[in-house]
């Protein structure tokens, strides 16, 4: 009889797509590309805090952004019509961005003629956070509507962003989320996240987010 | 959810080292995957069924052993266990410490080793 060897292998699963986020990320600061990843749930308001944060930059950056939204192209449409170049990524049903995927979005964009990128993850607080994309720094946005016991229940999503923001503040009278409960459970998980409470309706806390993504390009150049 | 990609390339590590010893069939393969982690393992093991139909590794088990979030705390350096559920709950067990903690694991996807003929 065929006797049983046990192989040792200890490779890491992810290490390819690990592998190709730091390349990534190694081209877009060679062409001076800087490249936040946005994460959210679906509803969140990526697609307006996105036109929100154009409209404020776009006399000072060449912005683009990369849609992954699962298979429709409004989004792409809607940040087209704010001026900032847009392409969809058709992510077919898919969980998550990986590097690779990123990569298709950025040469077909042309990432060496943007000074800043976004990319607009697939909505979902599971999947994208396992997944380097290759971007410089991830933001995540949580809405009011979704309650301040989120980092309960997704606690990695809170763990690899780098900025949160706490979206439709103008919603807050309506519902019973706590901010100061949720600013201490975000900051037990990731003790350096930076909350911003934005309403990408209003306005209000804009400028502060603004702020943060001219200081985070600064820091990186 | 992200099942797929994740059993590709499983797959894709243990051919290579099937091939790399000459083996003729691959019995089980023994993945370590972090507590933090969402994967499930009974998908994960549908999804290799299916992809490694006509491979060396068709009909392997998939032992998935679970590794456990280890938190150590920043201000006095002693590292600490917990379970998913009290994540973002515990304070530092020996100083008291609340909220100054960095992952030290809970994330990882290995592949430790295989069984082969």
């Amino acid at each position: 009889m065929e006797e049983i060897k046990l192989i040792e292998i200890k490779e890491n699963i992810l290490s390819d797509n690990d592998e190709a986020a730091r390349q990534l990320r190694q081209k877009l600061a060679d062409e001076k590309t800087f490249v936040i990843n946005l994460m959210s749930s679906p509803g969140a308001g990526k697609t307006s805090l996105l036109l929100q944060t154009i409209e404020r930059l776009k006399n000072e950056l060449r912005i683009g952004v990369i849609e992954a939204d699962i298979d429709s192209v409004v989004d792409a449409e809607k940040i087209r019509q704010s001026g900032a170049a847009a392409v969809q990524l058709r992510t077919g049903g898919f969980c998550h961005l990986d590097a690779a995927m990123v990569k298709t979005g950025l040469d077909g964009i042309g990432s060496k003629d943007f000074d800043l990128i976004f990319i607009e993850n697939v909505g979902n607080l599971v999947c994208p956070a396992e997944f380097d994309t290759g971007a410089m720094k991830s933001a995540m946005i949580l809405s009011v509507p979704e309650g301040d016991d989120k980092p309960l229940k997704y606690p990695l999503m809170f763990t690899v962003s780098d900025v949160l923001l706490v979206n439709k503040t103008d919603m807050m009278a309506l519902s019973d989320f706590d901010t100061a409960a949720l600013r201490k459970r975000v900051h037990k998980l990731h003790p350096e996240m930076e909350i911003l409470e934005v309403s990408a309706k209003t306005g209000a806390g804009m400028d502060q987010w603004v702020d943060w993504i001219r200081r985070a390009i600064e820091n990186f150049s | 959810m992200h099942e797929l990609p994740v059993t590709e390339s499983i797959l894709e590590i243990v051919v290579k080292h099937a091939k790399q010893n000459q083996v003729s069939r691959v019995v089980s393969i023994t993945l370590e995957v972090g507590e933090l982690s969402d994967l499930e393992n009974e998908w994960l093991q549908h999804y290799f069924d299916y992809l490694s139909k006509d491979t060396l590794a068709a009909g392997a088990e998939l032992k998935i052993q679970r590794a456990p979030i280890v938190l150590k705390c920043r201000k006095c350096g002693h590292e600490f266990q917990i379970r998913k559920d009290e994540l973002g709950l515990s304070d530092c067990p020996q100083c008291g410490t609340a909220g100054n903690v960095s992952l030290v694991s809970g994330r990882q996807y290995h592949i430790k080793e295989m069984e082969a003929l």
